[in-house]
């Protein structure tokens, strides 16, 4: 070790006993160094420089590492010299101000320059020398080989760089995923917004009311319906349920909305708008991936002087509907035999006419309803008959009242709900004071 | 922010003294003026401060983005003389910030009234028909020298600043704190400083101004001292029988004494 006390001449080890001659001698042999052999030899560099940095003496250890001699340095070259320009700066705006400042400072990096051009990475310490009265004197330095532990740190720093530049990485792939993923949920929402009507439109003597719920995480439902007018006398509405889930049973959707609205004001005749539905769908999914669904379709035609309202309607392997009337009774409007919509190339489809009078209500549904699990697996089903109970103590509910009560019911489910789920309800009001 | 807390400021002195702005160069912060401080706090109002970046001004009202440029320093410089309302300042800087000085009295011209560069330089990097004393590959050296020297950094100051028997003046309430800045901010402020080239704002000078070079330094050659003179119109040059880059410190009362002087008689 370095020592840079006043006087650096070794004292005798504590264990050597008066008694134990022999050691002693052995230690006065091996310690027969000078303070001058010490200094010169040092492993480490010695370097004493007036305040301005001159040299005024510098042990061999240093020369040698240097490659240089005493004449060269001594008297002729500042500290400074001897680094690199990069060290020379580095001790000109640190090094020399925390120096003047602080009367010592250690452990520093720098890197000297060796007679051959090379590069030598020390670790440098200095201490200022005071007079009596505190004037400055000179500065004494010691220089202790770094190349090892220079090498050392630069892998350090190497890999702290490498990690740094990781972790960046890694935060801009999670901001491009998030930016992604809300762009997604953004283009999901708008092709959901597409499948379903806005709201729905105003029927002059008619109450409406809609539930929709989708089971898939990225909301795109394969459940749809609407209601719109025909010819400012009639209107049409549908509800049904394409075959799968997710963005294949979006697709389907969309193209069965759009083909049932065209169908329907080209004409209006519910068997012919599912036969046109059929078609379509026939012939746009065969093969390895062929799309089907079940729909009710309809029209309504009120009764300005009755009130009443007209529904014929067509189903195509549909749930039927549920007519709850005005005296608290319930039933299904059958449509019994009526095949699924796509898959085959000339299905014959079940139609249906009932009246609702006011007080009595239409209700359409998606198998979400009726096929939601009561228990923990799916044989406890809610099923049709539950159905008909509920609507039967509901004891003829407006639309409003019916739909409320069912997603209730429904939230009451829970997970059973496993399924997109549609309910679409039309009625006619009743005539104040008729409950 | 509040600029006091931001950038640290300071001011001593007789309060209806004439005002000085003393303002620290790349390496340390207002803690490099400590020796001239009684001599130029006598008669003169002394307003120190860090730059953001620095010694202990506030690290959160660091951004790359505004101290990548002089410019961005020197808008430092104008928030301290406006928060503080300062008028006819004389501004002392200190190596870069000498350059700094001269862009801030650029920007604000109502505030300032004379001019002390300490140890100046436009532009260290030599060009055709320029010496600045260096290389580009000198400066990418020094960035190298900065980052290996931070590796280690808290471990070798932080002993340093705690024990310093020789010197008992500096006190306890430097502990910690004493020029240690973040390497971040350091690294930027080394790039911005060795990389500026500000000989095209020397000619804009209009206030007296001194130009104090040392006889000796390692990083403002003298060549670079009288090219500063030269480009500065009536300004006054005076060279410090001194060596290294910090005369403040090597020779503080050579360099109070030069600077006051100048005050009394600015042309």
């Amino acid at each position: 070790m370095c020592r840079t006390e006043e006087d650096p001449e070794p004292r005798e080890p504590d264990g050597a006993k008066d008694g134990d001659r022999t050691t002693d001698a052995a230690f006065s042999a091996l310690l027969e160094d000078s303070v001058e052999e010490l200094y010169e030899s040092a492993p480490c560099g010695y370097l004493s420089t007036l305040m301005d940095g001159t040299i005024a003496k510098i042990n061999s250890t240093l020369l040698e590492w240097l490659g240089t001699d005493r004449e060269t340095v001594v008297a002729r070259k500042r500290f400074a010299d001897l680094l690199t320009v990069g060290g020379r700066l580095y001790h000109e705006t640190h090094f020399a101000p925390l120096l003047r400042m602080q009367g010592r400072i250690t452990g520093v990096a720098l890197e000297m320059r060796t007679g051959d051009g090379g590069r030598l990475p020390v670790l440098v310490s200095s201490v200022v020398k005071h007079s009596g009265d505190g004037e400055p004197l000179l500065i004494r330095t010691t220089v202790f080989d770094a190349s090892a532990r220079r090498s050392y740190e630069q892998e350090l720093l190497r890999r702290q760089r490498e990690a740094e530049e990781a972790r960046r990485q890694a935060e801009e792939a999670r901001r491009q995923a998030e930016a992604d993923r809300a762009r997604l949920t953004e283009a999901l929402a708008a092709l959901q917004r597409s499948l379903l009507p806005a709201e729905l439109p105003v029927v002059p003597g008619l109450e409406t009311a809609v539930h929709y719920h989708t089971a898939s995480p990225d909301r795109l439902g394969g459940d749809f319906y609407d209601l719109f007018p025909l010819d400012g006398k009639r209107w049409a509405f549908f509800l049904g349920d394409v075959s799968g889930k997710g963005p294949r049973a979006a697709a389907v959707t969309s193209l069965t909305r759009y083909t049932l609205r065209t169908a329907a004001l080209h004409d209006a005749d519910p068997a012919g708008a599912l036969g046109t539905l059929n078609t379509v769908l026939h012939e746009r999914y065969t093969g390895d991936d062929p799309r089907y669904c079940t729909a009710i379709f309809g029209v309504l035609e009120p009764d300005r002087d009755t009130g009443e309202v007209t529904v014929r309607l067509a189903s195509g392997g549909h749930p039927p509907a549920l007519v709850t009337r005005a005296d608290g009774t319930a039933h299904f409007l059958p449509t019994p035999g009526g095949l699924l919509v796509g898959v085959l190339p000339d299905p014959h489809f079940v139609t249906a006419t009932t009246v609702l009078a006011p007080g009595d209500t239409l209700l359409l549904y998606t198998d979400g309803l009726t096929e939601a699990r009561t228990g923990p697996d799916r044989t406890d089903l809610y099923g049709d008959e539950a159905l008909h109970a509920f609507a039967t103590r509901l004891a003829g509910p407006p639309p409003g009242g019916l739909v409320q009560a069912l997603t209730a019911l429904l939230d009451s489910l829970g997970d059973g709900v496993d399924d997109d789920t549609a309910l679409l309800a039309l009625g006619v009001p009743a005539r104040p004071g008729a409950m | 922010m509040d600029v006091r807390r931001r950038n640290n400021v300071v001011v001593t002195g007789p309060e209806d003294g004439p005002v000085l702005v003393l303002a620290h160069g790349f390496g340390c912060d207002q803690n490099m003026w400590r020796l001239v401080l009684p001599a130029l706090a006598r008669r003169h109002r002394v307003v120190l401060f860090d730059y953001v970046g620095s010694g202990r001004s506030e690290p959160t009202a660091w951004s790359e983005e505004r101290y990548s440029s002089l410019a961005g320093y020197a808008q430092d410089v104008v928030d301290v003389c406006e928060e503080l309302d300062l008028r006819d300042v004389a501004f002392v800087g200190h190596s870069v910030s000498a350059m700094v000085g001269v862009l801030a009295a650029q920007a604000a011209p109502e505030r300032f009234g004379a001019l002390v560069m300490v140890a100046p330089s436009p532009c260290y990097i030599d060009s055709d028909g320029y010496r600045g004393g260096f290389s580009a590959e000198d400066i990418d050296e020094l960035l190298a020298s900065l980052e290996s020297n931070y590796l280690g950094w808290s471990a070798a100051m932080a002993p340093v600043i705690m024990g310093n028997p020789d010197r008992p003046e500096l006190g306890e309430e430097l502990t910690g704190s004493f020029c240690a800045t973040d390497p971040e901010m350091a690294r930027i402020f080394a790039r911005t400083t060795f990389l500026s080239d500000s000989r095209g704002d020397l000619d804009g000078v209009s206030v007296p101004t001194l130009v104090l070079e040392c006889a000796h330094d390692a990083i403002a050659p003298r060549e670079v001292g009288a090219y500063v003179h030269d480009r500065i119109p009536g300004s006054v040059l005076v060279t410090l029988e001194a060596t290294g880059h910090c005369p403040q410190l090597s020779a503080p009362q050579a360099t109070a004494a030069a600077i006051l002087r100048f005050l009394e008689h600015p042309r």
